[in-house]
């Protein structure tokens, strides 16, 4: 009797295994731990460190539950959140400076079901806790910087070429280009020609002219502009990061959101202000004569005895701290620095660095080097974080500067515009020193436009409570439908539960991040999937009114009810849709919730029902349907 | 267990004249009700400063309002959170002048710090729990985002049910669509219920909720009306919703239920969201049931705009 196809009990017990395990490391809640990793200048995590942090805690009586290394990094478990903020303080003091010192929560999966990719679903902030920063690039900075450059280069364009000029300037209103004012009819198109071929970014078109002044203007192609913009993103984003490192967040956020902004968060952080001073850091790059090599005699007898020649300064390399000496002179700055790529040096096969200047910068570049072949050159790193300090009781900013070298190199032959850094020990530093060099500095100024905390204990509070409802809902779904369909109910109420379960599975394995609205649509999905059962039973419950046999009145029961709830579904997914296309966070979660939670209930609701349905009515001689 | 006779014959349509005057009514109360008295936009929208402070032993709004005034921040917001443990504070970086610098930015630190300070000096037991900032700008987007997000989804719906239906269900889908939404909104403006993003994502959640509801009597027309040999439209679509009844009101009180669960004990952050829906599914219940169906009346539906021609193989949509 029962027309269910055998390939269809398999896929629904398939994907009933697949639910059941790939929602499962769900049940196993990560622990707080903390994370120690050895900067490049200190010893690497080994026993010692191990057996050093384990002494420190037992000395303190800190409870903690395992120590152990985990490839280059020293892990410590804590029971909870709290002894894990002490904890953290306590290895932070013993160890010192040399190693980075990081909240993280410690994945409890066990290692079978890791090794399948099954892994549980991250925490928003609404959920673990942290800070959160949502950020405005100010594009039009980097449009201008870009403009003021082309300035640059026209006026040493058309004075190489002998054009006579009367001015050159960039127009006050940002992405209108710049405005050349020529002297006749004849400057104005040669000039013109120059440009054009010499930039092929810039458009030039003749404008009005009044006397003897010819007026030609050279605006940036739009699509260079998009690409400016998207640059200037690309380049904060990528700068943003580096500086988050160093404040030791495991698994910080940093991302796009929208044209024009960036969200920034760290999850466990309790305290902004260190992330907010590395956010307003200002860093610039001097490219400076070296005097000797890092860390030779003469250097090391400066640092010593703090004897430094008057025409320079003593600095530090970055990474090893090795001094070095660095001349007072400064040939060129970041800012007439265009670009900064990383790549593999076709002669010597090692990594490299390409630097291209703008007209300015190429011109001293070019003057130095061509006296200078043999001598090193130094790259110096300005960094100023802003501090607030009260002084006499009121708010002063006080800028602290940390300057260190970032690269010292020997100048093999004169350059000026384009030149390379080669010999850089991995790939990695090869491009670690490009976005230095690039984004030392942010391409674009940033302002805080959101900024929240959420307390650790909010975070835990809003989990309970979100199962609680999760669970709840769950369950008085569960109980209505078993008391109002019978059989029919109890068998929408296993599809219910699969449903929760296959929801949670396709979620984790996806890696949405659960968060307070996520948890409201996994409620608002559940109360929702229950309706094309609803569909079903009173469909079922109609054919047998009619007079079907009860075979009859299930597969009429299906069918009819099928095509009513396609179309339920689809409009209810074009709806989920629209809230996934809402660019915030919190709106998105919910709609890819919502969206998923559809889907999955289509399957559970209609194939799931249908397989177990027919399971139990099978071949069996029916006079009524407990329905 | 059944509620509803299988057998009601109500006459729905009977009573369209008064159901459709109250639904225009209804839309028009409430958008006079949004304009004049405008909806509670929260923080997210407005932009702001808001923080929620934890007590120790139980404390008394005016209490907290009192220390607050002292402290010179007397244009702080003060709610309760649900229980008398926590309470919400909200303000405008404008009321706290000391945070401010010179070039117009604020600091968000000083100003949390400031009003604990404030609200320890009375209490000492305050503890800071949670702070939030949002510029104004970032919230007004975000009111554009919605309405172009809830625009689509009515545009998305009428043109898939255009498709699959016929041109007038689609806009007696539509007219219900918007009433349920303007009607949901009326309320919340009306009882000044604060409309965050939450409740936002669940205004947009009611729209699709309601289709769903509108969809199923919609699908039983077009099945009465293939199977009827003889078809009066009224007698029809009145049909339709008896015999849909049941699963229509089934169904609100399980979604119902659910999210009666998610306000009683999901935590203040999803409140808004469940009320929201909650009012969403009473105003689509009752829609579905009242007015999507007499428009199509008047929008002059008939057995032969629903014949089957356009569709190769109908048994192909129907495989389960």
């Amino acid at each position: 009797m029962s027309d269910f196809p055998r390939w269809k009990y398999v896929l629904v017990a398939l994907v009933m295994l697949f639910g059941i395990i790939y929602a499962l490391p769900n049940a196993f809640p990560p622990v707080p731990a903390v994370q120690v990793t050895a900067n490049r200048d200190a010893p690497p995590i080994s026993q010692a460190v191990q057996q050093k942090v384990e002494a420190a805690l037992a000395a303190k009586k800190i409870a903690v539950t395992d120590v152990f290394v985990e490839g280059d990094h020293l892990l410590a478990t804590f029971a909870n959140s709290d002894v894990q903020k002490s904890g953290a303080d306590e290895i932070k003091a013993i160890l010192g400076d040399g190693y980075t010192v990081a909240f993280k929560l410690q994945s409890n999966v066990p290692g079978w079901l890791s090794a399948i990719g099954a892994r549980s679903m991250p925490l928003g902030l609404d959920l673990q806790g942290g800070v959160h920063f949502l950020m405005q690039v100010d594009q039009k900075d980097a449009i201008e910087k870009q403009e003021n450059s082309y300035a640059d280069d026209i006026r040493s364009l058309l004075r190489q070429k002998n054009i006579r000029y009367e001015s050159v300037t960039r127009s006050t209103v940002s992405g209108q280009g710049i405005t050349v004012i020529l002297r006749s009819a004849d400057d104005r198109s040669t000039a013109s020609d120059a440009i054009a071929n010499e930039y092929t970014d810039l458009l030039v078109s003749s404008g009005a002219s009044t006397g003897d002044r010819f007026v030609l203007n050279a605006a940036i192609k739009p699509e260079k502009l998009r690409e400016l913009s998207r640059s200037a993103i690309t380049q904060n984003l990528g700068t943003l990061r580096n500086r988050i490192n160093a404040l030791g967040v495991s698994e910080p956020l940093i991302q796009q959101q929208g044209d024009s902004r960036i969200v920034v968060e760290l999850a466990g952080v309790q305290d902004p202000t260190e992330a907010k001073k590395l956010i307003g850091a200002v860093a610039t790059l001097q490219y400076r004569p070296g005097i000797g090599q890092p860390g030779d005699a003469r250097a090391m007898e400066a640092a010593r005895t703090g004897n430094i020649p008057p025409d320079a300064n003593l600095y530090y390399m970055r990474g090893d701290n090795r001094p070095v000496l660095v001349s007072k002179q400064i040939i060129v700055t970041g800012n007439q620095l265009v670009d900064a790529s990383s790549g593999i040096d076709q002669q010597s096969g090692t990594p490299k660095v390409d630097v291209t200047l703008n007209a300015a910068g190429a011109k001293k570049m070019g003057d130095f080097t061509n006296a200078n072949v043999g001598k090193p050159m130094a790259v110096l790193y300005v960094e100023q974080v802003y501090e607030t300090k009260i002084v006499d009781g009121k708010e002063v900013r006080v800028p602290k500067v940390t300057e260190t070298v970032i690269n010292d190199a020997t100048i093999q032959s004169p350059f000026s515009k384009q030149f390379q850094t080669t010999g850089l020990g991995s790939a990695k530093e090869a491009s670690d020193l490009a976005l230095l060099l690039k984004g030392g500095a942010l391409a674009a100024p940033m302002d805080i436009v959101e900024e929240g905390v959420i307390g650790a204990s909010l975070g835990q509070d809003n989990i309970d409570k979100g199962f609680k409802a999760v669970l709840l809902g769950l369950a008085l779904v569960l109980l209505a439908a078993a008391v109002y369909y019978k059989l029919f109910g109890l068998v929408a109420d296993i599809a219910l539960f699969f449903n929760l379960v296959i929801l949670v599975a396709v979620m984790s394995l996806i890696g949405v991040t659960l968060t307070m609205p996520g948890v409201a649509g996994i409620v608002l999905t559940l109360g929702m999937a229950i309706d094309a059962n609803v569909l079903i039973c009173e469909r079922v419950r109609e054919e047998l009114r009619n007079g079907s046999s009860p075979h009859a009145a299930i597969r009429a029961g299906y069918e009819k009810a099928w095509s009513t709830i396609l179309d339920a579904n689809v409009t209810h997914l074009i709806a989920a849709l629209a809230l996934t296309t809402m660019g915030t966070g919190a709106i998105k979660g919910f709609g890819v919730t919502l969206m998923i939670g559809i889907l999955t209930s289509l399957f559970t609701s209609v194939t799931l029902t249908h397989a177990f349905t027919a399971a139990i009515h099978g071949h069996r001689k029916l006079k009524t349907l407990s329905v | 267990m059944e509620i509803f006779n299988h057998d009601s014959n109500i006459h729905f349509l009977g009573m369209r004249k008064y159901t459709i005057a109250i639904a225009i009514f209804l839309m028009v109360a409430s958008i006079a009700l949004i304009a004049v008295k405008g909806l509670n936009y929260g923080m997210q929208f407005n932009g702001g400063v808001s923080m929620v402070v934890d007590y120790q032993q139980s404390v008394d709004i005016a209490d907290v309002r009192a220390a607050l005034d002292k402290g010179g921040l007397d244009h702080a917001m003060v709610q309760s959170l649900g229980g008398t443990r926590e309470v919400s504070i909200r303000l405008q970086p404008k009321d706290d002048p000391a945070a401010t610098d010179a070039s117009g930015k604020f600091n968000l630190d000083r100003i949390s710090d400031d009003v604990i300070k404030v609200l320890q000096a009375a209490r000492p037991d305050a503890k800071l729990k949670s702070r939030d900032f949002v510029s104004a700008e970032v919230g007004a987007e975000l009111r554009s985002d919605g309405t172009v997000a809830a625009v689509f989804v009515i545009l998305g719906i009428m043109a898939y049910l255009w498709i699959r239906f016929e041109r007038r269900f689609a806009i007696a889908a539509v007219f219900t669509e918007v009433h349920d939404t303007l009607v949901t909104l009326g309320i919340l403006a009306l009882v000044q219920r604060e409309f965050d993003m939450t409740v936002l994502a669940s205004v947009l959640a009611v729209i699709g909720y309601s289709i769903n509801d509108k969809v199923v009597v919609f699908d039983r027309i077009r099945e009465l009306f293939r199977l009827a040999r003889k078809a009066e439209p009224e007698e029809i679509l009145n049909r339709s919703i008896n015999n849909t009844l049941s699963r229509t009101i089934i169904t609100s009180l399980f979604t119902g239920i659910t999210m009666g669960a998610l306000y009683f004990f999901g935590g203040t952050a999803v409140h808004g969201f469940a009320i929201t829906m909650l009012i969403g599914i009473v105003v689509g219940t009752l829609s579905s049931i009242f007015v999507a169906s007499p428009i199509l009346l008047w929008l002059g539906v008939s057995k032969k705009d629903l014949m089957p021609v356009t569709k190769e193989n109908p048994e192909l949509a129907r495989r389960p």
